[in-house]
């Protein structure tokens, strides 16, 4: 947690830098998932088109292309801002990693720059120029290609939760990439980039119903209101389902690699076998609890055996708590995981070899033998490395109060996307197996229309509250997707690679005020942009559709 | 030039296509001062590279004794 904003430069330096890549990072992700989002409606949308003829797909088309837009400009090169960071505040870091790190971000870079340029212009500027169907693939290009760069931005963070596919080079200080597959289809990238790139959807989905709620509350261009409706509501459906199964999918990746992240998540002091999954319990979000001293977190309501089997898809599997990871533990397996205060011993004979490696390798007068001897060590303990830097093995447990409590916010505001995209399905749609019992209760609590009238008037006639919820679901969506990336990013603290470097280790020897003033600077900066944002988008979707 | 070719039609299409931008017009506006304040101004005078402006052309020395040094004693 940050602690250290006010307090010595070390320290200070290390918590701004830490709040400025935070800070930019939230900022960068509000546009991002809105453009992986919007790209599937607008994509969708377009198709109709092309299989309709209809011109009133191609005004709807147009109409999201626009939102699109909008979106789009405001978050390009927002990113650049994080790889300025890395050179500057996270130097030890940017070197340590070396290409690794580099190569993925250097396709990401070429990819989006060849492939969205190209295809955005063919879909803005073609219609007229290009026959319907280049047009309608340039859109789903654009899309793809957004979704490609996600990839690769994907991977280089996956890189730091799971290095694999590297190997350390002492005289370089540099980690090498030894298998570029390795890196680029690591399971735990794959994981991250289906939940992430599908929660996405998630979000301009939403935000598609919600403009078009916004519409059927003025009474004006209701059918592209319900037309596109339907689809936002098939796509956040769809999408939310699947969100459920890659978040199943990458909690049981970060089980496997990252166990005190899913134990910080869980609030899970002690574990065991037959693990239940905790629905609710009293942590308290301004401190960091005891987990040494207690059994489990106060007040705790918990789904059995769910813990276990989301970890380990096994309802009777092990799931290791914090006590257990830093005391050391045997594995289902029989394997069996050392002590954190095993690993800081190992993680200091590998930094001390290194040290002497390099002394001895760069000194004329040694024959060799001890830096060989030196680099047998440091090989044997390098899995270790970044826990030479501990000083306290309690260091390496995260801030549980963030992370238990965005998860489950994540989580449960995915539980009311999935409720709410059914109930709105309900009303866009004649349910045939719909009891009369069941349409009655439902539309007891205003749920449901009394009356059988079609589509567009049951959506039209509703009280105003189904609308403002669809416009208040839009801010709760980005919560939820931010709040993902706070389990992601706080979960693995203190490390900025998993085992490797903690940030202490990795960030620059910079003074604490010039990173405090870059760090409102951005705040002024992204705010304002996203002030503009947000007035450009509220005029468009006010101007509606150009007929 | 060839008004039937692949080129001229690229070319037309960015032209007539920025001509004929509205919304795009403040859209690119905004852009081109977001890049501006990003490259000429951040990346200038508040993000150099760190490494280059204190490793003296060794940046692997200078990481080894940061790392070594900030090392648990």
């Amino acid at each position: 947690m940050i602690n250290n904003l006010f307090l010595n430069i070390d320290a200070g330096t290390i918590d701004w830098s830490r709040a400025q890549f935070a800070l930019t990072a939230i900022y960068h992700w509000l546009f991002v998932p809105l453009t992986l989002g919007l790209a599937v409606i607008m994509g969708i949308v377009e198709t109709k088109y092309y299989r309709t003829k209809d011109e009133f797909w191609k005004t709807a088309a147009k109409f999201w292309q626009k939102l699109f837009g909008v979106n789009f400009a405001m978050g390009v090169a927002t990113g650049i801002i994080l790889e300025f960071e890395f050179g500057t505040n996270w130097s030890n870091y940017s070197w340590f990693v070396g290409d690794i790190f580099g190569a993925p971000l250097a396709i990401e870079g070429i990819v989006a720059f060849f492939m969205e340029s190209t295809f955005v212009a063919v879909m803005f500027f073609g219609w007229k120029k290009v026959s319907p169907g280049f047009h309608l693939a340039s859109t789903w290009l654009t899309g793809i290609g957004a979704t490609i760069s996600a990839w690769w931005i994907l991977v280089a963070n996956a890189w730091m939760q799971y290095p694999v596919g590297c190997e350390f080079n002492p005289d370089t200080m540099r980690n090498e990439m030894v298998s570029f597959a390795e890196v680029a289809l690591s399971p735990f990238a794959i994981d991250k980039f289906c939940h992430t790139v599908i929660s996405s959807w998630i979000i301009g989905a939403i935000f598609c119903v919600a403009v078009c709620c916004w519409y059927l509350m003025k009474n004006r261009d209701t059918k592209l209101a319900t037309e596109s409706m339907k689809i936002g509501v098939w796509v956040g459906l769809v999408a939310a389902l699947l969100a459920g199964a890659t978040g199943h999918k990458s909690a049981q990746s970060v089980g496997e690699v990252q166990p005190m992240k899913l134990a910080a998540m869980e609030a899970l002091y002690n574990g065991g076998t037959d693990q239940g999954l905790t629905a609710i319990a009293w942590v308290n979000p301004f401190c960091q609890p005891d987990y040494a001293k207690e059994e489990s977190a106060p007040l705790k309501l918990e789904i059995p055996y769910a813990l276990s089997f989301m970890a380990t898809n096994d309802i009777h599997g092990y799931v290791p708590g914090i006590n257990d990871i830093l005391n050391g533990y045997t594995k289902p397996d029989g394997t069996v995981e050392p002590s954190i205060d095993e690993k800081i011993a190992r993680g200091k004979k590998a930094i001390e070899a290194l040290s002497i490696y390099r002394q001895a390798k760069f000194n004329s007068s040694d024959d060799g033998s001890t830096a060989a001897y030196q680099l047998g060590i440091l090989k044997e303990n390098m899995k270790y490395f970044g826990y030479g830097y501990i000083k306290d093995k309690n260091d390496i447990v995260p801030y549980i109060p963030i992370n238990f409590w965005a998860f489950r916010i994540m989580v449960g505001l995915g539980c009311v996307f999935i409720l709410y995209f059914l109930v709105m399905l309900l009303l866009i749609y004649d349910i045939p197996f719909l009891s009369v019992f069941t349409r009655r209760l439902l539309a007891s609590v205003g749920l449901l229309p009394e009356t059988m009238a079609d589509a567009p008037r049951r959506l039209t006639g509703l009280p105003s509250w189904h609308y403002w919820t669809a416009i208040i679901l839009v801010p709760l969506a980005y919560i939820a997707s931010e709040c993902g990336w706070l389990v992601a990013e706080f979960g693995r603290q203190p490390w900025t690679i998993q085992d490797m470097l903690p940030t202490w280790a990795a960030v620059s020897d910079l003074n604490a005020g010039s990173v405090a003033l870059t760090f409102f600077l951005f705040l002024i900066l992204f705010t304002t942009m996203l002030a503009v944002e947000i007035s450009i988008l509220l005029k468009q979707i006010q101007k509606g559709p150009e007929l | 030039m060839n008004k039937k070719g692949f080129l001229f039609q690229v070319y037309d299409l960015y032209v007539d296509g920025f001509r004929h931008m509205r919304l795009g017009k403040t859209l690119w506006a905004i852009i081109l001062i977001k890049l501006f304040i990003i490259f000429v101004i951040l990346k200038v005078f508040f993000f150099p590279n760190f490494l280059k402006q204190h490793a003296e052309g060794d940046e692997a020395s200078y990481v080894a004794t940061e790392l070594t040094n900030r090392a648990n004693p």
